[in-house]
């Protein structure tokens, strides 16, 4: 059964069935995801972990719908990303889908406030408003006297701090993150896990977490294990 | 994201006064080029537009331009004054004389001769500066031109009578001043009557180089110019189509338009060259937040938006600061070079095809750096 916008903490936010990968062609034909069955739910914080290399990218990408699959059927807040095409699948992302990259990829020429507020003006919102609503987000994430500062004038902990808040200000239902702390020390590292697993993490959102940083595991409820494009293992950590 | 979009463009400040340079030399350079070549054009016809009062040039057949004189004899004007619809037809003489300087130099001059009896032709009173008209019917009287007398006696102060020329062996007294519109050859123009100015030359059979005539009331220039074609044989032209006919010949019958036209090919080349690359650069350098947008929900279309925003926006500032250059080269060119009359004309198509040209200099270094953005894919945010 998919899981619909309003589905409880538990049922499957995503839902993927024989998914495969498949990058290049002839003798650079590489498969990247072999199959892949996954549920993610909603009200949970999944990491997503294995191996350089053993597709973890690949599948949040398909995952975001910033890729299609080769193959199966992937089911996202409960639309069929495989059937949807074009301006369709970009406003779904816009709408529906947050993102935190590794390399943050804030606008440099925008301050935090109007970098976190870039979501909103994606959907049209007046500029004012935006930021003023991005600015509330800031705060809670703890950067209420960063507002104006610009990305350049951040440190690595506060600029991810910034896209954070720029990948919830929209408050959608799917929260992907690429390595959230790869470009942190083990500090900052784990001061964005523990704001990520504090802000975002909600009964009607479902949150992804790729990394291959151990010590950020404890973090996540659901830690989905990945090689050669397969998923190998999923531990469920017990709830409390 | 229009706000967005111009925020990145400004954001890097080296890059975004590269953009803008790169579209300012264009246009300044271009506008700058066609502008002095205006006005070379317009210098040639200069006599055209100085001469006043008639609305018809005859001439011979195979008179290609103002300066191409091909003489018609004292019969000719009678014949034009004899067709239906010509009012009045009078005498034009216009040639080129050797003047002798009181200080033994040689000068080459313009003569224009007038008709003794109506002086039509002559400048109009606003432009005069010393003397009246009347004035050139005194023994061996010639008007001469503002930049003629700078040229001639530098910064002395006009006085009447007190200057002579020798022209063919003949005096010529310079009794009055009058605005002329520059002209191509640069020589000094002296104004004079008919039978003065045949003097001035040496002994030619025929020496009557147009006829200027007026149309009757209540029949068209142009029906009349073709009963004077049809019942005599000769050119005749309005003003305007003398005009445009002297343009033609030297766009096409001269290397002007070829030296200029490379200029200003130049320009475009050149501004297409450095805002191009610049603006490419500037793109290439984003490709990452264009990315990001994208996968957060950007579509083709609305970054093709910000790109070509951003593109224009550069495009207007550039070329505003290339015709505000353009125009104070010009201002200054004009106030700096007293002596010699300016070849600078800013005429109003100058600003629609520099427009034009920075509108496609921007279009297509954003079309260049647009196909890396289109086809750039999302997931490239992940890697």
């Amino acid at each position: 059964m998919p899981a619909t916008l309003d589905s409880p903490a538990g049922t499957a936010a995503v839902a993927l069935r024989g998914v495969g990968k498949v990058f290049g062609i002839g003798d650079t034909r590489v498969a990247a995801l072999r199959e892949v069955d996954l549920d993610l739910p909603y009200g949970e914080l999944v990491l997503l972990v294995g191996p350089s290399g053993c597709g973890k990218t690949t599948l949040i990408s398909v995952v975001a719908g910033l890729l299609d699959p080769s193959e199966g059927e992937i089911e996202v807040l409960g639309e069929s990303l495989s059937r949807m095409r074009g301006g369709r699948k970009v406003r779904f992302r816009g709408e529906r889908i947050g993102f935190v990259f590794q390399q943050y990829n804030l606008l440099p020429a925008l301050t935090a406030a109007e970098n976190a507020a870039v979501p909103l003006l994606i959907a049209g919102w007046n500029r004012r408003k935006a930021v003023a609503r991005a600015a509330d987000l800031l705060t809670e994430v703890g950067l209420a006297d960063k507002l104006t500062a610009y990305p350049s004038q951040l440190s690595g902990g506060q600029q991810q701090r910034v896209a954070i808040a720029r990948a919830l200000v929209h408050e959608p239902k799917l929260l992907v993150c690429d390595e959230p702390t790869a470009a942190l020390d083990a500090a900052s590292g784990r001061t964005v896990m523990g704001l990520i697993r504090k802000v975002a993490v909600e009964p009607d959102r479902a949150v992804v977490v790729v990394t291959h940083d151990s010590r950020v595991y404890d973090f996540g409820d659901r830690i989905v294990s990945m090689a050669d494009g397969r998923v190998e293992k999923v531990e469920v950590k017990p709830a409390g | 994201m229009s706000w967005v979009a111009l925020k990145m463009l400004t954001g890097d400040k080296a890059k975004y006064f590269g953009i803008v340079f790169g579209v300012t030399f264009a246009a300044l350079l271009m506008s700058q080029q066609l502008s002095i070549f205006c006005g070379l054009m317009r210098n040639t016809t200069s006599q055209i537009r100085d001469i006043q009062g008639a609305d018809l040039w005859v001439m011979d057949r195979n008179v290609q331009f103002i300066d191409d004189v091909k003489p018609l004899s004292e019969n000719d004007l009678y014949r034009v004054r004899g067709v239906p619809g010509v009012e009045w037809a009078v005498r034009l003489y216009k040639g080129i004389a050797r003047a002798r300087l009181a200080d033994g130099n040689f000068q080459q001059m313009i003569v224009l001769g007038l008709d003794n009896a109506t002086l039509v032709g002559a400048p109009g009173p606003h432009r005069i500066l010393h003397g009246t008209i009347e004035d050139l019917r005194q023994p061996d009287a010639v008007f001469i031109d503002e930049f003629g007398w700078k040229y001639l006696y530098g910064d002395e102060p006009f006085a009447a009578g007190r200057k002579t020329l020798e022209l063919n062996d003949k005096r010529a007294v310079i009794v009055g001043m009058c605005k002329c519109n520059p002209t191509f050859q640069t020589f000094p123009i002296l104004y004079c009557t008919y039978s003065q100015a045949v003097q001035f030359i040496p002994q030619e059979r025929k020496t009557l180089s147009f006829v200027l005539a007026k149309a009757d009331d209540g029949v068209t220039e142009a029906e009349v110019c073709r009963r004077i074609t049809d019942q005599t044989g000769f050119k005749a032209l309005t003003d305007d189509q003398f005009f445009w006919t002297t343009i033609d010949y030297y766009m096409t019958r001269t290397g002007i338009p070829i030296n200029f036209g490379i200029t200003v090919m130049l320009g475009f080349v050149v501004g297409c060259a450095i805002a191009g690359q610049t603006f490419y650069l500037f793109t290439i350098e984003n490709l990452k937040q264009f990315g990001a947008l994208k996968a957060m929900g950007v579509g083709n279309l609305r970054l093709m938006g910000m790109i070509l925003l951003q593109a224009y926006v550069v495009g207007v500032i550039g070329y505003g600061l290339g015709l505000g250059g353009a125009a104070l080269f010009g201002w200054v060119f004009e106030r700096v070079v007293t002596t010699a009359p300016p070849a600078f004309y800013f005429a109003w198509p100058i600003l629609g095809i520099t427009a034009g040209a920075v509108l496609l200099i921007v279009t297509l270094s954003a079309l260049v750096s647009l196909r890396r953005v289109l086809f750039l894919e999302p997931a490239v945010v992940f890697r």
